[in-house]
């Protein structure tokens, strides 16, 4: 088995208010010196066998359409020990 | 008023306003045809509407699921073939995800959920859905979004702009951080509008602010009619 995680951001200069009161929260609680925080999505994904150069093509594909919008988002996948 | 024009309004798992287009739809002198998600051809309609709601949850994003809702096939090669679709509010963040309109819509900057009667302008008359308005008429129907602030990088803005493919804009107040008050777009041929306020719930007196909305409907069967 292959564990794969795919990360998803939004685009840098896409605002994101949910990190802004994530960011405002984590100062009222007294951490100190956050100049920001962006709020992301993560996908682990678990697959049978080997990850191959085909099933990887593939999950580029499905991330780049269905996991993120590319017009907002950006992604990046790698893998994991499962 | 009957015109015999049959306009389709497609029911996602979690659309909500289907039964309220379909009621415009009636009001303003068509049929509306029910289409479910999982069917995988347009029952030969006119016209399609997707309406608003919170389609499969809005899980992973408003839209993005719904976009490969079987459906979806029929709706997307009829668009690029000229035939009218109108968006509303999550149809709106579905023809986003299809890639039939540009740019994307995302949380209210202010983070809550609106809902409020909001004050449009229409800035193009030059679709099939707006062409019984006037340019620069000012409407009033009703706003309700969590996710509806519109998103697109500077060329993309700029190129709807100088095309005139800004179809309605907010006045007054941005509701919900939409770049240059966008409440509305079309694509390059004028047939799929995207809108993020509900024309079909100000259809009539009893139950809507106004009836501005019904101008949408009217202008699309118009424009059938006149085919």
């Amino acid at each position: 088995m292959a564990r794969v995680v795919v990360d998803v951001l939004l685009k840098p200069e896409i605002l994101d208010p949910q990190g802004k009161a994530v960011e405002g929260a984590l100062g009222r609680l007294g951490l100190s010196g956050v100049s920001s925080v962006r709020q992301g999505k993560t996908f682990t994904i678990d697959v049978d066998g080997d990850l191959d150069d085909a099933r990887l093509a593939q999950l580029h594909e499905l991330a780049s359409s269905l996991l993120s919008n590319p017009v907002i988002e950006d992604y990046s996948i790698r893998e994991v020990t499962a | 008023m009957t015109t015999g024009m049959r306009i389709g309004v497609v029911t996602f798992p979690g659309s909500l306003d289907d039964r309220d287009a379909a009621r415009a739809i009636r009001v303003a002198g068509g049929e509306a045809v029910s289409l479910w998600h999982a069917d995988a051809d347009l029952h030969g309609v006119d016209a399609v509407v997707l309406p608003g709601g919170f389609s499969y949850g809005d899980y992973l994003r408003c839209g993005a699921i719904a976009r490969f809702a079987p459906v979806m096939t029929p709706l997307i090669d009829a668009a690029k073939g000229g035939l009218p679709i109108l968006g509303i509010c999550n149809g709106f963040q579905v023809l986003c995800e299809s890639h039939l309109l540009p740019g994307a819509l995302v949380r209210n900057d202010h983070l809550h959920f609106i809902c409020r009667d909001q004050k449009l302008r229409i800035e193009s008359t030059s679709t099939a859905w707006t062409s019984g308005f006037e340019v620069g008429q000012e409407i009033v129907i009703p706003l309700k979004n969590g996710e509806g602030g519109y998103v697109a990088d500077e060329n993309t803005l700029d190129q709807l702009e100088g095309e005139g493919r800004v179809v309605a804009r907010y006045l007054d107040i941005n509701p919900n951080g939409s770049r240059r008050d966008i409440a509305g777009i079309t694509n390059e041929r004028g047939n799929v509008v995207g809108l993020m306020p509900h024309p079909e719930h100000a259809v009539e007196s009893l139950t809507g602010p106004t009836t501005d909305g019904l101008g949408f409907f009217t202008s699309v069967l118009t424009s059938l009619v006149n085919r």
